[in-house]
């Protein structure tokens, strides 16, 4: 993989030590948000979207999303407002085996609570199945859904998305 | 072929009650009352809206906001008319235009 | 011969503004717009803005759009659709040709110029096959009349444009089998690539079309890498199955009617081109005319929104319906949310772009 530049998708290595990327450790206890924003742009509906204020990002708006790993409770709030639908939240442990990811979605056909779906990486490759736990259509996302689905743990860091239907 | 997007996620599902019809080459075609005409030939899948004069080479929509006249059509007798900037009425009459196309008798007189 | 207070060429998201901050203000305004709706390119925005709050950040291009129409139905002004200004001459009159049919002339105290601007292409062999369109065109299409204008797509072209459309197609029910950018790098914001790529679209940089085919329409597209001098390299063609290409290759501002009336040029290729000459007040060289939006070099709506809105206040104070404390408390505001917008890798080049205009020489 070459970059974000060339591929048009992050690399793991590109997203690790981000101010927006949970580390390691952290990623792996509760449920946390993941900001996949790595580049200096005019933009901070995520700060304002926050309950908790675990999104910090200031003056001037261009500055890197700051997530404070402590603060985040995973609520997911944030995932509807990124208008450049970077943010998703994990949980590793969801449930025996499983992890759980809410992830934006803006597509027809809405995948139904309970099918299963094919579960993607950031280049839209195909890496397991996962079930769909809940589609949230809540009028507060503005047309944005937020689709849960659960998956195998071993597939926690790079599944990111859904195949469309 | 129907090239019309009914569901759409974000400008939501949609249903035409205010229809008109149209002719194209002699053909009826229903339109969308307040469409515009280049409109209505796509969601046909009709892409070819006339032929150059010199090679009758076919051309379709390029710009689509007006500026191009490469989607230019013979509307009610009347030639080089911007398909892309002009709505559909009840009735029009469009024809593929060849080369700079042909003014019809009386054709745009009030 | 008709006059108003303040007469704004052109209703997209720069004339929109321009219009109602000058109505609210007190002035009497005209508002005219060639098309037969205004909210020039917001309609077919159907992504949520970047920005801040007051930028209007996540809301969505078109609900700007509709805001802005019904604050100008509530201020009541004159709004001409259908209506194409055809010249402009000494003392701010203007020829205007309504409805393809009537002529008339118009006078403005002030006249502002938001004419916005218009999709570059690039040509190659078959590019005049139906199914080879702008990104705009398409996007007019699929966002604004709901219709596909073919099933499978390549994008030519990377920048935020290019990609934008492309996420939209795929949300129209399109497929796109590429993008392809002849630089070696992507343009567009990384969050907007890394969209489309999730979905599976591929990108290929340093690549560009060579060639259309088909039968009467467009089949297929021959796309080829580059080297550094842009030149397509012997052997490396790919053929792609698609019925429509297209063309997202900038944009070039459309400053005919300033260059009619007079206005002093600068050229600055950052911006576009050819732009008039401004101010800090978006004045031009000629008394009267103000300008606003893609018309003074190309940016986004939110910059457009906020030039539109000073050249308003700029106008109206001109003519006597703003003091000039209140000018300048206002113009301050609006150029601290504009360095705000143009801040950062991707709006640093426009902010020094635009300090050179204002500074009056061409780009060195």
């Amino acid at each position: 993989m070459k970059g974000l530049k060339i591929d048009g998708a992050p690399s793991i290595d590109e997203l690790r030590g981000t101010p927006g990327y949970p580390g390691i450790e952290r990623a792996r206890k509760g449920s946390i948000a993941f900001i996949e924003c790595i580049e200096e742009i005019p933009c901070n509906p995520c700060e304002t979207a926050c309950l908790r204020g675990a999104i910090k990002v200031g003056r001037p708006i261009t500055n890197l999303p700051q997530l404070d790993e402590d603060k985040c409770t995973g609520c997911a709030l944030c995932v509807a407002a990124c208008p450049g639908l970077a943010i998703y939240v994990k949980t590793y442990d969801y449930r025996e085996g499983m992890s759980l990811i809410k992830f934006p979605y803006e597509y027809l056909p809405l995948p139904e609570e309970g099918r299963e779906v094919e579960l993607a990486d950031r280049y839209g490759n195909t890496l397991c199945k996962g079930k769909v736990i809940k589609v949230d259509v809540s009028a507060k996302n503005n047309r944005t859904a937020i689709v849960w689905a659960e998956y195998p743990q071993e597939y926690f860091e790079d599944v990111v998305t859904m195949i469309r239907l | 072929m129907n090239m019309r997007i009914t569901k759409h996620p974000i400008l939501g599902d949609i249903e035409y009650d205010r229809k008109v019809k149209i002719y194209v080459d002699g053909q009826e075609l229903e339109a969308i009352e307040g469409e515009m005409i280049a409109s209505a030939l796509l969601a046909a899948g009709i892409k070819t809206f006339r032929y150059t004069k010199k090679h009758h080479a076919p051309r379709g929509i390029f710009c689509g906001i007006g500026r191009c006249t490469d989607c230019v059509m013979t509307v009610n007798g009347m030639p080089n008319v911007r398909t892309c900037v002009t709505p559909v009425e009840e009735g029009m009459r469009i024809e593929t235009q060849h080369g700079c196309g042909k003014w019809k008798e009386g054709a745009g007189d009030e | 011969m008709r006059v108003w207070d303040i007469v704004v060429v052109g209703g997209g998201p720069a004339g929109l503004c321009a219009a109602i901050e000058a109505a609210k203000n007190g002035a009497r305004v005209l508002l005219i717009d060639e098309n037969s709706r205004p909210g020039g390119q917001l309609f077919k925005q159907i992504h949520k803005f970047f920005g801040s709050a007051e930028h209007k950040a996540g809301v969505r291009g078109l609900e700007i759009g509709l805001q802005l129409l019904k604050e100008t139905k509530e201020l009541g002004m004159d709004v001409w659709l259908n209506s194409k200004v055809c010249g402009i001459y000494d003392d701010n009159v203007l020829w205007v040709v309504k409805d393809e049919r009537k002529s008339f002339q118009v006078k403005g105290a002030a006249v502002i110029l938001c004419t916005g601007a218009v999709e570059n292409s690039i040509s190659f062999e078959g590019w005049t096959l139906p199914g080879v369109m702008g990104a705009g065109a398409a996007q007019t299409m699929i966002n604004v009349n709901r219709v596909l204008p073919g099933r499978k797509v390549l994008m030519v072209g990377s920048g935020n444009v290019g990609v934008i459309v492309s996420y939209q197609l795929l949300q129209a029910g399109a497929e796109v089998a590429a993008i392809v950018e002849a630089a070696p790098r992507l343009g567009a914001y990384g969050v907007h690539t890394a969209k489309v790529r999730r979905a599976g679209v591929p990108f290929y940089v340093s690549h560009t079309i060579v060639r259309a085919e088909g039968d009467g329409k467009v089949e297929r597209a021959i796309i080829a890498r580059v080297d550094e001098r842009f030149k397509p390299v012997d052997g490396s063609e790919i053929a792609i199955n698609v019925d429509t290409i297209c063309l997202a290759t900038g944009l070039t501002p459309l400053a005919e009617l300033a260059w009619i009336a007079g206005c002093k040029f600068v050229f600055n290729r950052v911006l576009g081109g050819h732009v008039p000459w401004h101010d800090r007040y978006m004045a031009t060289s000629k008394k009267g005319i103000y300008i606003a939006g893609d018309i003074t070099g190309i940016e986004e709506a939110s910059t457009a929104m906020e030039e539109g809105r000073l050249a308003g206040v700029s106008a109206a104070a001109a003519i006597g319906l703003i003091d000039t404390e209140r000018l300048e408390k206002i113009a301050g505001e609006i150029w601290e949310r504009l360095d705000a917008l143009r801040c950062g890798p991707f709006g640093e080049n426009r902010k020094i772009a635009k300090q050179q205009v204002m500074a009056g020489g061409d780009e060195q």
